[in-house]
């Protein structure tokens, strides 16, 4: 996990932390400083937007259960102005909570308790992509990826994914002949180095599909091969 | 061809005859009803049958004593007529010749035929014996038995014998053999003083048609009778039986979870009263229901809570914990163990409060499968391969003995790696320096995987017990790999939520194997395993005092 920090633009990679409980709030902080990133603390909902406008974080930490206006809604107001990485911390591990967190827009979660060392890996592994790409040009479908530049395009309109859907788009375009199992792309998409959960993979290939496909129902960028994963669509 | 047709006949047959004995079992109205006809046919057929017998006793009573009237009658008449004429008038060929053609013209107007025979050997000096045999046209000589020849010849006087027959005409005559009483006695013929027997032939054609008129009748009244009777105890057993069929159809439809089904009442006799008690039953248990659901939820919606409020504190704790034992070479050596104490306890709390948590839900019946087709093998590597630093460490090995085939099975991966890992840490506790073997195999319906150990095994009755929560084999015994005591009762949950079976054998010395059995579809129900429980290698002679093998499927393990 060899992260230059020194890439970020201000120097330190910033991370916003939503959070109502104080004392986890300042731990968060404490780790964070230790491993080298700046922090915002901001304990309710109905803040976080405009604190998330002020600070412009690189990654925002955000608790599911807060007073005021809840994580979900958050996430979505997020999501819904820029891609920006967000990782929920969550209690509760059940598939319909978690499930919902990542159908909001959230790119990552990590259950409580966790231990700090997996929090700053999830972190790091979302900040990445702050490392310059060398300028590749790439097809998937009739979808045309510029990765210098971040861009997805059909016949010449822009696409907008977040860096972890374009991540994944990515990982499969680069490599067309081959069918990658959720735990490959967990691997290389999230940097999970063991096998983690699979709901992930699945919620976040149907976000992409709904913004790629023609019909998400029938998909043809992003492929399910049966018992397996999935790969990118032949070109047609 | 024709054989086919037989074997494929016999097959229908078959086939009734099962569904028939299916109907038998099942419906009481059936069985009412066959069972009334069956005895109503008995009874109806005994009485018709007496009946028919005094009918036809009495017919031919009667018929046989106008007939030996009749024939007496007309024998002492003849005889009368032959002794009027004169001996010498004539010979004995036109005195019999007038005889019978006497006889017969009456017999034509009485309905009877004759037969003359004779003369009885020794009697006439003039015709030899049996010369003078004559009879109306048509019939045959063989209608007289000859029981009655042989007692009309040696009789003496005028007695009149009887007997019954078949009256049989010659071909010619072209009529039906008849029953018939036919009558015997002797006339003596004045022109030769020879003696003849004399026979007439009473067909019974006229009561023949009589009774057979009864009986048709008989036949006809008792089968509209069994009709009556069947359709009257169809009617009765069915005001009976139908409400029961109503109250089995509410039961079953109560019992698939419709609570608001209720049977529907009327009036206030017996069956009544069973629907009332019946529909009573049914509230009481739905509210029961009700009540126990609304607890559930109500527990469910405390786990969460609780998970969620020990939670945070619990990140806090265990943030502070590793910043703490991050620094720990910079304390004194006292707080430096500290540090490093409570990172351990606090990784252990943490593996307790989420195995608590998991059979929290197990309990409130929210654990939910999320299913996908796996292989079951790759699993068990995969799973074998994270277990070997924990192995390295005690010094053993685990080996994966598979099919070479992948075994698929409709699992939820995370239940069943989590079951497996529970059995292979389980086992690295207890194997000693041996082996860990874990053997996968699978048909059909089925995959089972199988953890074999060769350590200290279970002793006898304690292969029920290794699923109850906080069970340990030997309360002395420290517990090294810092489980719970809550991954096997656990485990045996996420079994049970497959359809699958977990169960443990184990002696003494012997080690224990503990199979897991998952049917290929989740929730189908499992007939035998691919593997057996008990291991190959300890099916021989049991160690002395080892016990009999405890083949256990705790249903529910609980401890109270």
């Amino acid at each position: 996990m060899a992260v230059n920090v020194e890439t970020v633009s201000s120097g330190r990679g910033r991370v916003l932390v939503v959070d109502d409980d104080a004392a986890l709030a300042e731990m968060l902080t404490i780790v964070l400083r230790n491993e080298g990133f700046d922090s915002r603390v901001c304990a309710t909902g109905d803040r976080a937007l405009a604190q998330f406008r002020e600070y412009r974080p690189d990654v925002v930490l955000l608790d599911l259960m807060l007073p005021g206006k809840d994580g979900i809604d958050v996430c979505k107001e997020i999501r819904a102005e820029s891609g920006t990485p967000i990782v929920m911390l969550t209690a509760k591990s059940d598939t319909v909570d978690v499930v919902l967190g990542l159908e909001s827009g959230a790119d990552d979660y990590v259950v409580k308790p966790f231990k700090p060392k997996e929090l700053i890996a999830r972190i790091r592994a979302r900040v990445r992509r702050f490392e310059d790409p060398a300028p590749e040009a790439l097809t998937i479908g009739d979808l045309a990826i510029d990765v210098a530049g971040h861009s997805v395009t059909r016949d010449g309109r822009e696409i907008g994914l977040t860096p972890l859907e374009f991540d994944l788009l990515l990982c499969l375009a680069r490599k067309p002949w081959q069918v990658f199992t959720r735990e490959v792309l967990l691997e290389q998409v999230w940097g999970y180095r063991h096998a983690a959960d699979t709901r992930l993979v699945n919620v976040h290939v149907q976000r992409l599909r709904s913004k790629v496909e023609h019909d998400p129902e029938r998909p043809e960028i992003v492929v399910t091969v049966r018992g397996v994963g999935y790969k990118a669509g032949t070109a047609h | 061809m024709s054989g086919r047709w037989v074997t494929r006949s016999a097959g229908a047959a078959r086939h009734a005859l099962a569904r028939g004995v299916t109907v038998w079992r099942r419906s009481i109205q059936a069985r009412v009803v066959i069972s009334t006809l069956l005895l109503s046919a008995l009874v109806v057929a005994l009485v018709g049958w007496v009946l028919l017998r005094q009918v036809t006793n009495g017919l031919v009573e009667a018929k046989t004593r106008s007939s030996v009237a009749e024939s007496s009658r007309a024998t002492a008449e003849a005889q009368r007529r032959l002794s009027a004429a004169n001996g010498n008038d004539f010979d004995a060929g036109t005195q019999l010749t007038q005889l019978v053609s006497t006889l017969v013209s009456r017999g034509a107007v009485q309905g009877y035929e004759i037969v003359l025979r004779g003369p009885i050997a020794g009697s006439s000096p003039a015709l030899p014996a049996g010369a003078g045999t004559s009879s109306t046209p048509g019939v045959l000589q063989t209608s007289i038995p000859g029981r009655l020849r042989r007692a009309v010849e040696s009789s003496t006087g005028d007695d009149t014998s009887y007997t019954y027959t078949t009256i049989r005409y010659a071909a010619e005559a072209d009529r039906p053999a008849v029953p018939g009483v036919v009558t015997g006695s002797q006339v003596t013929l004045p022109a030769d003083g020879g003696t003849y027997t004399l026979y007439y032939l009473f067909p019974m054609s006229e009561q023949e048609r009589t009774v057979s008129l009864v009986r048709r009748a008989l036949v006809t009244g008792g089968v509209l009778l069994l009709l009556l009777v069947g359709g009257l105890t169809w009617l009765v057993t069915r005001q009976v039986v139908t409400p029961v069929r109503l109250a089995r159809r509410t039961a079953e439809r109560l019992a698939s979870g419709r609570l608001e089904e209720r049977m529907q009442v009327s009036g206030d006799d017996d069956i009544a009263r069973l629907g009332t008690s019946f529909n009573q039953m049914a509230a009481s248990l739905q509210q029961q229901i009700r009540q126990l659901e609304e607890l559930s939820r109500v527990q469910r919606r405390f786990v969460s809570d609780v998970s969620h409020e020990l939670r945070t504190p619990l990140t806090t704790v265990r943030m502070a914990g590793d910043v703490l034992h991050d620094a720990r070479a910079r304390f004194d050596p006292p707080t430096a163990r500290a540090a490093e104490l409570l990172q351990k306890e606090l990784d252990r709390f943490e593996l307790l409060l989420s195995d608590l948590l998991e059979i929290s839900r197990f309990d409130a019946g929210a654990a939910v499968l999320d299913l996908e087709d796996v292989d079951v093998v790759d699993l068990a590597r995969r799973v074998v391969e994270s277990s070997r630093p924990l192995a390295d460490h005690r010094g053993t090995r685990v080996v994966v003995r598979a099919e070479v085939k992948p075994c698929i099975a409709e699992v939820d991966p995370r239940r069943v790696e989590r079951i497996v890992r529970n059995l292979v840490q389980n086992a690295i506790d207890y194997a000693g320096s041996d082996d860990v073997e874990v053997l996968v195999a699978s048909n059909e319906t089925a995959t089972a995987l199988a953890v074999r150990d060769h350590g200290v095994g279970l002793g006898p009755g304690e292969a029920a017990m290794v699923f109850n929560r906080f069970w340990r084999a030997d309360p002395a015994r420290a517990r090294t790999s810092g489980g719970t005591g809550l991954g096997l009762s656990i485990s045996l949950e996420d079994a049970h939520l497959h359809g699958g079976w977990l169960q443990a054998w184990g002696e003494p010395g012997r080690g224990a194997q503990f199979r897991l059995t998952l049917p290929r579809y989740a929730g189908d129900p499992l007939g035998a395993s691919p593997l057996p429980l008990v291991p190959a290698d300890a099916t021989g002679p049991a160690a002395p005092g080892a016990g009999a093998p405890a083949p256990v499927t705790p249903s529910r393990a609980r401890t109270p």
